[in-house]
């Protein structure tokens, strides 16, 4: 029962949100998006109790090709729930205060974009995840269409076709994976039990079938060119949607429907793939220290950080995988206020150029301290959130290669470069002449900023809830990716 | 049968309607009529018959795509009312017409007998001949008319041709018989040519590359109403048959025009789909969308070997819906801007959001984005591909619906993005209930299959 409110809520709020007309959109889907929160915390303190067992839930849906409605949340799943129905209500609530054209299909759209979300790590049969998958395109395809910058355009039609054709590939792998799978269904637990029995030939192409079609969404270079583009272009709710939650999707899905289910496959060219991720890691650190524009440096480094995060699980061990999976809800809340910041700084200079922008931090200390925290737990200072997951991460990708952590710990230092010399640029030093005024946070951007700040720190000091949380998926997961 | 002898009543009605001056509430009396047919129809549901000396055969593959044949013409007549307002004079006419393509759609669908064939092939062609050419004082429909005339019975002909050579070769009509001489008899070489003959026909009526060319510019020339149909109904027809005469006939001798079925639908879906990119008028664009849709009906006529119906079928269903809704729209936003092209949806979505939305929808669902039918068609097209081991098309057609995507999206994008002008569209009830029907089977059908893909 709660599994089933805890998906559909969403969409009844949509719903809502798109009945209740522009004066009153915002506030009704604030409100709604904090009580499916509520639902969420209900479900956690379920979970704590009784474990996953409590919320499978399964039916018949379509008999030929077998589909089934099995959905379920296991400590893997509630914890990427967890962070869309956390930061749903925070990208909600920083959108108050800005101007926003015909906001009830604004906001409507965005707890749509939740229902797919949520859809998507909740979804225990392969082509139900699929579709859920693709439902996710629809909202943010056209919310950044609607409501983005002035190139938006061929950016976004891009973004849908490149993306598009990632999942239709995946796709396909579904049907392949169903014909040659013993048992001819799409069935998560099916998949999971005839992983080794796929003869291997087959798992070569399944394997890039799916890590194509994750590989574009993540994205792990060279399959990233979309992604910058799109974030600078898609309003800033579109790209915390993007960057906090939609990223995960593809990272989620390496980890549940890539690793355990093609195990030849994957010990065939994860070896490459963990070298793209670490090219990758790289590459886009030394674009992000070029980067002129803002939003386009915290894209770069977004890139940077779900590499590092991919190549953890494709370590296949245990550190990997949990250092991966905090890695997902920190960098998700980090990106979500770093974007945050960009736009309360476009909200009051009307420009992201990090060269035209200098000494805001006289004028406004309170932002300057909340974007400090930011900051530092995104370049993974000790004691913030960023720090457990990256160390984690580390430490698998130095136990599955030396060399290649080497490379991969690269990550943290020029990390820190490029945005430690963006703080600086922006905020110290003297006030550039363009800045006439900058008042201080808003209501509504201290509430957003304040508690990201507070997650980044007891997330740090304190991680092991989740730790506990995704240990028995992680088992499960590290157990069928075993050869035998 | 009766669901053939009461469609037929019904076009002849509609000829003496004109007579009674039963003009103004005559479309109200064809759309009564056909959902009465539609009961019939299912009347003869698993009670299997034949009738007129074996000529017709009534199974539940006739009875179900009969069924889906009367209602893509009721939503299409719902549509009429309004798009012959300025010209009642002759509704009637118009109406049996249209009438009469249905009667030969089902005939298409239940023959037993190649020579039920032609007749239902020719009933269905010489009334759509009349309708594209219907505009009479419109160059462009004339033009349409004329060369859909002339390419039509060329098609035809060969068609008759294959009939003939084959009848040497066999002695028969008679589609059993047929089969039976296939499966026992060594096979002369007169029947190959005959096979070849009306597979040319069919591709012909499909409108598969190369026998595509007359598509784009009928569909373009005809009044937007008749190409609605043509694009629908025709089209299922014409795959109806195809399959019903394939599978009945030639399955086992499938694999000698296997390479010639495998090189016309990779072209076909390849083609269709390049084509449509450059296309600026909204009618041809829908044309040679409709011509990579026969390519992916195509690839699902390939694979008939383990009884693909319950696909095509699905993938039919799915298709029509979605382009009569697309039409709909269409209609409406030509009728108020006098022009075809896409450049005429800019600005909907501010002028008329219920319209862009639903515009919106059918292309998604044509693009094959789920949950809409257009996914779940595609994927079991696939699927049957895949496991008759056509896996080289199959990544084509993958490959090439991403390209579909593009062009489906400059439709939406000229209606979100681009500015509107001041002329406003306004819809009607009719139109209103045909559009929101249609988006609700999209939705039904594409949420629960089981109900269409289990009823073979």
């Amino acid at each position: 029962m709660m599994t089933l409110l805890i998906l559909f809520f969403p969409l009844i709020a949509s719903l809502l949100v798109f009945a209740s007309g522009n004066k009153f959109a915002a506030r009704v889907a604030l409100l709604l998006s904090v009580i499916e929160l509520g639902i969420t915390y209900y479900v956690y303190t379920i979970y704590r109790q009784s474990g996953a067992d409590a919320f499978y839930y399964f039916k018949e849906w379509i008999s030929n090709p077998k589909i089934s409605f099995h959905v379920g949340i296991d400590g893997l799943t509630l914890l990427m729930v967890m962070l869309t129905n956390f930061l749903t209500p925070i990208i909600i609530l920083s959108a108050f205060n800005r101007k926003i054209e015909n906001e009830k299909a604004y906001f409507s759209l965005i707890t749509f974009m939740q229902f797919a979300l949520v859809g998507v790590f909740m979804a225990y049969d392969g082509l139900l995840y699929y579709i859920f998958w693709e439902l996710a395109l629809i909202p943010i395809y056209f919310i950044a269409l609607r409501w983005g910058g002035k190139d938006r355009v061929p950016v976004t039609l891009k973004f849908f076709i490149y993306t598009l054709a990632g999942s239709l590939l995946m796709l396909f792998g579904f049907i392949m994976l169903y014909h040659y799978n013993p048992s001819h269904s799409f069935d998560i637990r099916e998949l999971y039990a005839n992983a080794n029995h796929i003869c291997s030939c087959n798992q070569s192409w399944l394997f890039w079938m799916f890590f194509l079609a994750f590989a574009i969404k993540i994205p792990i270079v060279p399959f990233h060119t979309w992604q910058a583009d799109t974030y600078k272009e898609a309003p800033t709710q579109g790209t915390m949607l993007l960057a906090g939650i939609m990223l995960k999707m593809g990272t989620y899905s390496l980890l549940r429907w890539l690793v355990p289910i093609v195990p030849h496959g994957v010990a065939e060219w994860g070896p490459l793939a963990i070298t793209l991720c670490v090219i990758g890691i790289v590459y886009a650190s030394v674009i992000a220290i070029m980067q002129k524009d803002l939003k386009k440096l915290f894209a770069y480094s977004s890139v940077a950080h779900v590499g590092l995060i991919s190549a953890g699980i494709f370590t296949l061990n245990m550190q990997g995988f949990q250092g991966s999976v905090v890695q997902m809800f920190a960098h998700g809340v980090n990106v979500v206020g770093l974007f945050f910041c960009a736009d309360i700084i476009f909200n009051r200079t009307n420009s992201l150029d990090v060269e035209g922008l200098g000494g805001i931090r006289t004028l406004a200390p309170k932002f300057n301290t909340m974007f400090m925290v930011i900051v530092l737990g995104s370049v993974a200072l000790p004691l913030t959130n960023g720090f457990i997951g990256e160390f984690l991460l580390l430490f698998g990708v130095y136990e599955y290669n030396s060399w290649l952590s080497v490379f991969a710990g690269l990550t943290i230092i020029l990390g820190a470069v490029y945005m430690l010399r963006m703080f600086q640029r922006i905020m110290l030093g003297n006030q550039n002449e363009s800045i006439k005024s900058f008042p201080d946070l808003m209501w509504n951007e201290k509430i957003v900023l304040g508690i990201i700040v507070i997650v980044i720190v007891a997330m740090g000091i304190y991680p092991k809830p989740v730790f506990n949380l995704a240990q028995p998926a992680l088992d499960l997961i590290l157990k069928s990716a075993t050869l035998k | 049968m009766n669901t053939l002898i009461y469609a037929s009543c019904l076009g002849l009605l509609c000829m003496i309607a004109e007579i009674m001056d039963l003009r103004k509430i005559l479309v109200s009396l064809v759309v009564i009529g056909l959902a009465v047919i539609f009961y019939f129809n299912f009347q003869d549901w698993n009670h299997l018959s034949t009738h007129f000396n074996q000529m017709v055969r009534i199974d539940n593959y006739s009875v179900a795509f009969s069924g889906l044949a009367i209602v893509l013409s009721g939503l299409v007549f719902v549509l009429s009312a309004d798009f012959y307002k300025n010209d009642e004079k002759h509704i009637s006419d118009y109406l049996a017409i249209l009438v009469f393509i249905l009667c030969g759609a089902l005939i298409m669908f239940s023959f037993w007998n190649l020579v039920m064939l032609f007749l239902g092939i020719e009933i269905l062609s010489i009334s759509l001949y009349i309708m594209a050419g219907s505009k009479r004082f419109d160059v462009r429909s004339n033009e349409a008319g004329f060369k859909y005339f002339l390419l039509g019975s060329f098609a035809s002909a060969f068609l008759l041709f294959g009939i003939a050579l084959i009848y040497g070769a066999t002695n028969s009509f008679h589609l059993g018989n047929i089969a039976a001489y296939v499966s026992s008899h060594s096979i002369s070489p007169l029947f190959y040519v005959g096979m070849l003959m009306i597979l040319i026909a069919m591709l012909f009526k499909v409108a598969a590359v190369p026998f595509h060319f007359w598509s784009p510019d009928v569909y373009e020339g005809s009044p937007a109403l008749v190409t609605t149909l043509m694009s629908t109904l025709v089209k299922i027809a014409a795959f109806g048959a195809f399959y019903r005469l394939f599978y009945v006939c030639f399955l086992d001798t499938l694999s000698y025009v296997h390479v010639i079925l495998a090189i016309v639908t990779a072209a076909t879906i390849i083609l269709g789909n390049l084509i449509a990119l450059s296309q600026n008028n909204f009618k041809r664009l829908l044309a040679y969308s409709g011509i990579s849709h026969a390519g992916y009906m195509m690839l699902g006529l390939m694979s008939m070997k383990t009884g693909t119906a319950s696909a095509l079928f699905y993938y039919g269903t799915g298709y029509s819906i979605a382009t009569i809704g697309a039409f709909a729209v269409a209609i409406l936003v030509f009728k108020v801007m006098e022009s075809e092209n896409i450049e005429s949806f800019n600005g909907l979505g501010k002028k008329n959001p219920f319209l862009a939305a639903a515009l919106s929808m059918s292309m998604l669902s044509l693009a094959g984005i789920p949950p809409f039918a257009g996914f779940l068609g595609k994927y079991y097209i696939f699927s049957e591909a895949i496991k008759n081991g056509n896996i080289a098309i199959t990544v084509i057609a993958v490959i090439t619906s991403v390209i579909g995507v593009y062009y489906y999206f400059k439709v939406i994008l000229a209606m979100y993005t681009k500015e509107p002008n001041e002329t406003e569209v306004k819809s009607n009830i009719a139109y209103t209930s045909i559009i929101i029907l249609c988006l609700l089977l999209s939705l039904l059908i594409g949420i629960f299959p089981d109900m269409l893909m289990n009823i073979f």
